[in-house]
């Protein structure tokens, strides 16, 4: 009963409290830049949740049973990239084969994952908290939701900013970090959320 | 090679994050101190400069096709040493960075000059390459720290100077707005976002060019 309470903190934490976009900072690029359409942004979102959900999998038994046995925990950093790096190729070539759709409207934005600081960032937190494999995968997959919501939200939002005027210097990029900062604040109502 | 040219790209009219909008992750996350700003913006630099060299000297043996690969590995390479560095010599900055010292393998920075620039042109030209518009970012970083620490803390130069002298991660600041009246606010990630929106603003004003990068790269 107390691992599953634990389960919902971690969950709820990476869904809305600490949301990885929004008062983590982690994912910035692809929040910027695939929040153009409501479509993309979901697509993207979809995506990421697999990968950090994968990764975090993937890399849980590879820095426990390799790394750690062997007193290599100054390679994390490149093991990591290197997992992630493979794992998102392996996960376009799939993709391309199974559901070429889906491959066809992610597009560029499918090999940028691997640069995406969120995903990198989940393995190293998962690593840094020293979870367990479920509580890993957990925070990787509410983690991935909680980006999908922030994005899904924003992209909503840029959407109507199109028709929105506005002074000319602020045009672009500038107004949707103002429209950023607007949502973080939203966000930050969740931060006295505690029920665990 | 054009030195000056260099300069002046790397410094304003391409500056890495106001102008190219790349590594916007620590800029908005780790720049609530001067110290941070600072200590991230030589991390940076010291990092791009290095894998510039290196794959400005390797760029004609990597294949194209693994040439992302390689050139991750490269960097966290890099990263890895500078990482350790900081870890024995600063423990202070190691532990207010955090997660953001190893994440700037996934820096987009970094990928995108070895891409755009390092993989196309000689040594020297590479490693200029990686001085400028590594100075360019730290320029940008302080600005955004310095704006951000005022207006949410209050004090100037905290971790870095103070009243009673230079202290690395020790210094207070100098307390210019009275404690009592700082926005904690810019402290947090809403001020990151609004700065760093306001600070483009400001910059797409002084270079008269309003709307032409606006899509984020990587």
């Amino acid at each position: 009963m107390n691992q599953i309470g634990e389960l919902l903190g971690i969950a709820l934490g990476a869904i809305l409290v600490n949301n990885f976009i929004l008062s983590q900072f982690l994912g910035i690029c692809p929040f910027m830049g695939v929040s153009k359409k409501v479509e993309t942004a979901l697509g993207m979102g979809m995506a990421v949740i697999f990968v950090m959900g994968v990764a975090s999998a993937v890399n849980y038994p590879i820095n426990k049973f390799l790394l750690m046995p062997n007193d290599l925990g100054f390679m994390q950093t490149v093991t990591y990239i290197l997992v992630i790096a493979s794992l998102v190729q392996f996960v376009e070539m799939f993709l391309q084969k199974a559901v070429p759709s889906l491959y066809e409207a992610l597009g560029v934005y499918l090999p940028l994952i691997t640069t995406n600081c969120a995903v990198l960032g989940v393995v190293l937190q998962n690593t840094q908290k020293d979870y367990n494999f479920i509580f890993s995968v957990t925070y990787g997959v509410t983690g991935g939701i909680g980006f999908l919501l922030a994005i899904v939200l924003f992209a909503s939002i840029r959407e109507r900013m199109e028709f929105a005027v506005t002074p000319k210097s602020f045009e672009g990029f500038p107004i949707a970090l103002v429209a950023a900062s607007l949502l973080s604040l939203a966000f930050m109502g969740f931060s006295g959320l505690k029920i665990w | 090679m054009n030195v000056k040219k260099q300069f002046w790209e790397g410094l304003i009219t391409q500056n890495p994050v106001l102008v190219q909008l790349l590594g916007m992750c620590p800029m908005l996350a780790i720049t609530t101190s001067m110290f941070n700003g600072i200590g991230m913006g030589l991390a940076v630099l010291v990092i791009l400069t290095c894998c510039n060299v290196v794959i400005s000297l390797l760029r004609k043996v990597i294949p194209n096709k693994v040439r992302i690969a390689c050139y991750v590995v490269v960097i966290a390479t890099f990263v890895t040493i500078v990482d350790l560095v900081i870890k024995a010599y600063v423990p202070a900055l190691s532990s207010s960075l955090g997660l953001f010292i190893p994440l700037i393998v996934v820096n987009c920075i970094i990928l995108g000059r070895a891409e755009g620039f390092a993989a196309k042109n000689s040594v020297p030209a590479a490693a200029l390459d990686g001085i400028f518009q590594g100075i360019g970012n730290m320029v940008a970083l302080i600005i955004m720290s310095v704006i951000r620490e005022l207006l949410g803390a209050g004090t100037f130069g905290g971790g870095v100077f103070g009243p009673e002298g230079f202290g690395f991660g020790t210094a207070a600041g100098f307390q210019v707005i009275p404690a009592n009246f700082a926005a904690l606010g810019m402290i947090l990630p809403v001020g990151g976002f609004l700065t760093l929106g306001f600070i483009i603003a400001g910059f797409q004003y002084i270079l008269n060019k309003p709307k032409k990068k606006e899509v984020a790269k990587g």
